[in-house]
């Protein structure tokens, strides 16, 4: 059994009109819950289509659990749920599930039809008047109906209430916690993922900025506040300056004379972001 | 059954805030011995953080000899913290509010010497 959910080397994806992926390299170790950030054209989609297999990367390689995608279709033990839940409208969601059954060789048609009913949809709904949350509930009982051991959400979350994401995000811990499925999940709205993920992929400009077990990242940077004067520490991602004080977050430990905090998941992101942002303009 | 409160802008870690719950409710005696702590599943599906965090406070709390875990049973409290009641000092206490209050001293400064008398006579436990 290996321990490595995903692991990439050199991952590159050309498109004719740019790069999707540029020399990605990174390892997703298994049991972990994993976010991947990036902003719009980042290369998170691509990356997620690679794995399934629906793409062919240009260079590198990636393993998933152990294999190299697209040989016999889609990795059996891998489940993807798109951006846009691909389900067929005018189907019930019991002829849904059929299907499922009917496409995976491996379906747990009683596991699926409970996660169904605890989302409280009715079996004879037509999956086209659902609402968002219980599409998303469906697509999810669907995508878990394959007992996958690595699950990729791609903005699973997008166009959800409140009350719908904070659903649909606890439906989906519940089963972490019983199956202990690798889970890598993308998303815009970073302070959904905080408290949530154990492990960070950050992507922009199609290049792998920071990778790696969140607690062990935040450790490894400090916001610093102090004098403008002061020298910076090797190490900065980011620098503002606002009238006499600096506002520093860089990769380090205490730096003696700076006023030192550990960033929040959510200022880590954001910092290597807008600095990786300000590279590109 | 105890139930976690997360406060994910107080800057204290998940894992231990999930601690520190468990054991606030074993000094209140809301927790005892025999009792059983919720499921990595049942706190994950209220609280919304990652199972692995819930995992982490029990095995700590699993260290401290605090709970057991059960193989496929669940964890179970194995100790007590909670204290004989101090009704006695806790009226003296009251009364010492009281008198500081009516001299006029202002609720920051009664926090103040209250701290500086903790740390004076519990250096070195922690908080």
């Amino acid at each position: 059994m290996t321990t490595i959910a995903l692991d990439a080397t050199a991952l590159t994806m050309r498109y004719r009109r740019g790069w999707g992926l540029r020399d990605c390299t990174f390892q997703l170790p298994t049991g972990r819950i994993s976010a991947l950030i990036g902003p719009n054209g980042a290369g998170k989609s691509t990356l997620m289509r690679i794995a399934t297999g629906l793409l062919r990367p240009t260079g590198g390689s990636i393993e998933v659990l152990g294999e190299a995608p697209g040989k016999r279709g889609t990795n059996r033990k891998l489940a993807f749920l798109a951006q846009d839940k691909p389900l067929y409208k005018g189907f019930t969601v019991e002829e849904m599930l059929k299907a499922g059954a009917k496409l995976n060789p491996d379906w747990d048609s009683g596991y699926a039809r409970r996660l169904v009913r605890e989302a409280d949809v009715p079996f004879d709904a037509k999956v086209g008047t659902l609402s968002g949350g219980q599409r998303t509930r469906i697509a999810l009982a669907i995508a878990l109906g394959r007992r996958p051991e690595l699950v990729m959400l791609d903005e699973p979350l997008a166009d959800l209430d409140p009350i719908a994401r904070q659903e649909v995000m606890q439906s989906l811990l519940a089963e972490v916690a019983e199956t202990g499925m690798t889970v890598l999940l993308s998303s815009h709205v970073i302070a959904d993922l905080d408290g949530v993920c154990d492990h960070l992929l950050l992507l922009a400009d199609g290049r792998v900025q920071l990778h790696g077990d969140v607690d062990d990242l935040l450790t490894q940077h400090r916001i610093l506040i102090g004098s403008r004067e002061l020298v910076l520490p090797d190490g900065v991602v980011e620098a503002r300056t606002t009238g006499r004080q600096a506002t520093v977050l860089a990769r380090t430990t205490d730096v003696p004379g700076w006023d030192n905090t550990e960033p929040s998941l959510e200022e880590l992101a954001l910092a290597y972001l807008r600095s990786t942002k300000k590279v590109a303009a | 059954m105890i139930e976690f409160r997360i406060d994910r802008r107080s800057g204290v870690a998940t894992y231990q805030q999930l601690v520190n719950q468990t054991k606030h409710a074993l000094r209140l005696g809301l927790l005892q011995p025999g009792d059983q702590l919720p499921t990595a599943k049942e706190v994950v599906a209220a609280t919304s953080i990652n199972p692995n965090t819930v995992l982490k406070a029990y095995r700590e709390l699993e260290r401290e000899g605090l709970v057991e875990g059960r193989r496929g049973m669940g964890t179970f409290v194995s100790a007590s913290l909670a204290q004989p009641d101090p009704t006695e000092l806790r009226e003296e206490l009251a009364a010492w509010m009281g008198r500081a209050r009516a001299e006029g001293l202002d609720r920051e400064y009664v926090e103040a010497l209250v701290k500086a008398q903790l740390d004076e006579h519990y250096e070195g436990e922690g908080r």
